[in-house]
């Protein structure tokens, strides 16, 4: 039952094989058994779980159930979710209960009944790259439990590649859906910016953050996102488009589709290994009827650069809000208002927080402003542009989800830099604000590797599509972690 | 470009988080290896360019000028740290 896929829990529990209490149970006592050794989720409330399977199992019995009432997932501690601890990995939220709940919690738990098994632990407000900035400790990789999952979404990564829980949310900044959907084996989709309501979704880089799903197929991931999008008069840059059905696709042959292969993405800064097990994954393209073509993002080099530039400055601005006034963590001690603020800032946030918060500051103070900030908005605008111009000769952009498999616990944790780069081939598709996927394509020394798929702004059903036709010929995504049994 | 102690000192106050002198001097370490790694920007030649500041090139929504929020008061000061008669309480500010 663990391994089953959403379609099939949702069929299982259609036809009363089993019941939501049942499942939520066999995947809480899982969490209990395997979370001491993976640190994957940081707040489980059996209480609270099984009350909102008990009230999916009456949904189900007066047939007034949605396609996923029951199915059990994970939430990324970054959504607000009304009576839950919702911390973002920081002690500065430790004991912060939230009085409200995210679109995103609302439209999957209380509209299309889907069962909260908890929150998933993360780097500190969505800061990292290996959920070693968390507050709660660093998550550990199933593959190989002396690796990271990645991060920021790591805890959701590493609990759904677990079988801790069937899917998860993730959200995704620079690549924090995608970089750990790689390291720990899953498919994860961030979708077009604007798509996905950020309302209640604690803020970080607001022209960047996106939420999505993480699970072990497109197919999953596509009928998460149907219960995720939609607009949302709350969230002020959410669009207003038409509801798509994201399976509604998912078959089509891949005939003629157009793959292009930026060059930029296929030189120096990759492992080799990882290039071999991408370029096998493309060759499996070929064989499923697509053609390559080679385009150029020629500013891409330049995209982590503006990225640390753009992102620190939104941050800087956004957690701003947390001054031991009105929630969250206060010093125990001070002299005056000022005091205050410094002191629950300085023992509230972790290091990666401060240091991105000291960029942002410094980039936007008087005199630095046009040569940081207004020149890194310019190259978001070239790297836009770069896009745009390769789509005109492809359907979709294909490359390395991440330039290395998942690496040690502490082995990047005191080179902030080295850290950066590890997102290198995803940060550019947030600056742009087009949908990416990574999917499972091989393994190296036993070690996942992803591929990204880069759509074209809304080709979400798009890139569902051809990254399902690979899933049904290929059984990468079907290998299970074994590491924290 | 390279950051000196004293400035890392103003940032910190600047984005108001206490800071002590070993902090600062580790700071700065971190700070110059990232603005290093930003400075590859400013040999773009950018004129012309108009900066983007969003994905979507959208205008900001207008709404009506009505009340769409329920009175949620009680709620919003329980996960304050200190409250008294309905307010957040902090330090003193006017003498």
């Amino acid at each position: 039952m663990i391994n089953k896929s959403l379609k099939q829990l949702a069929q299982a529990l259609a036809a009363k094989q089993i019941s939501s209490v049942e499942l939520s149970t066999l995947f809480l006592d899982r969490i209990e058994r395997l979370n001491p050794t993976l640190n994957a989720f940081v707040t489980v409330d059996r209480e609270k779980s099984l009350k909102m399977a008990l009230a999916a199992d009456a949904r189900i019995a007066a047939g007034t159930a949605g396609p996923l009432t029951g199915i059990p997932i994970a939430q990324k501690d970054i959504f607000c979710a009304e009576g839950w601890t919702t911390t973002c990995g920081s002690k500065m939220l430790a004991n912060f209960v939230s009085p409200y709940d995210a679109t995103v919690i609302r439209k999957m738990h209380n509209e299309a009944g889907l069962v909260s098994l908890g929150k998933t632990n993360m780097d500190e407000f969505a800061m990292g790259s290996s959920n070693e900035t968390s507050f709660f400790g660093p998550v550990r990789n199933p593959w190989d439990t002396s690796r990271v999952p990645g991060g920021s979404s790591g805890g959701s990564a590493a609990a759904v590649a677990a079988r801790l829980a069937p899917a998860a949310t993730g959200t995704d900044t620079g690549g924090s859906i995608r970089q750990p959907a790689a390291l720990c084996n899953l498919t994860g989709l961030k979708p077009t910016y604007g798509v996905v309501s950020r309302y209640g979704m604690i803020a970080f880089a607001s022209s960047l953050d996106q939420g999505g799903p993480m699970a072990a197929s497109a197919e999953d991931c596509a009928l998460l996102l149907n219960t995720m999008v939609g607009f949302d008069e709350r969230d002020s840059t959410s669009l207003d488009r038409p509801v798509e059905d994201y399976t509604r696709d998912l078959e089509k042959p891949l005939n003629g589709l157009r793959i292009g292969l930026p060059k930029e993405f296929f030189g120096e800064g990759c492992d080799a290994e990882v290039m071999a097990a991408v370029r096998a994954a493309i060759a499996e393209y070929e064989k499923l009827g697509a053609t390559t073509v080679e385009v150029s993002l020629p500013n891409s080099h330049l995209s982590v650069p503006a990225y640390y530039v753009i992102a620190p400055a939104e941050a800087s601005s956004n957690l701003s809000r947390f001054d031991g006034a009105r929630y969250g963590y206060r010093a125990p001690e001070y002299d005056n208002l000022e005091q205050m603020y410094e002191k629950s800032r300085a023992q509230g946030f972790g290091s990666e927080v401060k240091r991105r918060i000291m960029i942002g500051a410094y980039v936007l103070s008087h005199g630095y402003y046009d040569a940081y900030y207004l020149q890194a908005q310019r190259i978001r605008r070239l790297i836009a542009d770069d896009f745009v111009e390769a789509f005109k000769s492809c359907d979709v952009i294909m490359g390395p989800t991440s330039p290395s498999t998942a690496f040690k616990l502490g082995e990047k944790a005191a080179d902030p830099v080295q850290m950066y780069l590890s997102d290198i081939y995803t940060i550019a598709v947030n600056l742009a604000g087009l949908p990416g996927m990574s999917i499972p394509c091989g393994f190296v020394g036993g070690l996942p590797v992803g591929l990204q798929l880069i759509g074209n702004y809304f080709a979400e059903g798009q890139l569902l599509n051809v990254a399902h036709r690979y899933q049904q010929a290929t059984d990468w995504h079907q290998r299970r972690a074994s590491g924290a049994e | 470009m390279s950051l000196t102690l004293e400035q890392v000192k103003r940032i910190a106050h600047l984005a108001r988080i206490e800071i002590s002198d070993d902090e600062a001097l580790t700071t700065q370490g971190h700070l110059n290896g990232i603005f290093q790694l930003i400075e590859e920007m400013q040999a773009v030649d950018t004129r012309g360019v108009e900066p983007m500041a969003h994905a979507q090139d959208v205008s900001q929504r207008l709404r009506d000028d009505a009340v769409t929020e329920g009175d949620r008061r009680a709620a919003y000061l329980a996960v304050a740290p200190d409250t008294e008669a309905g307010l957040y309480l902090v330090p003193k500010v006017i003498e």
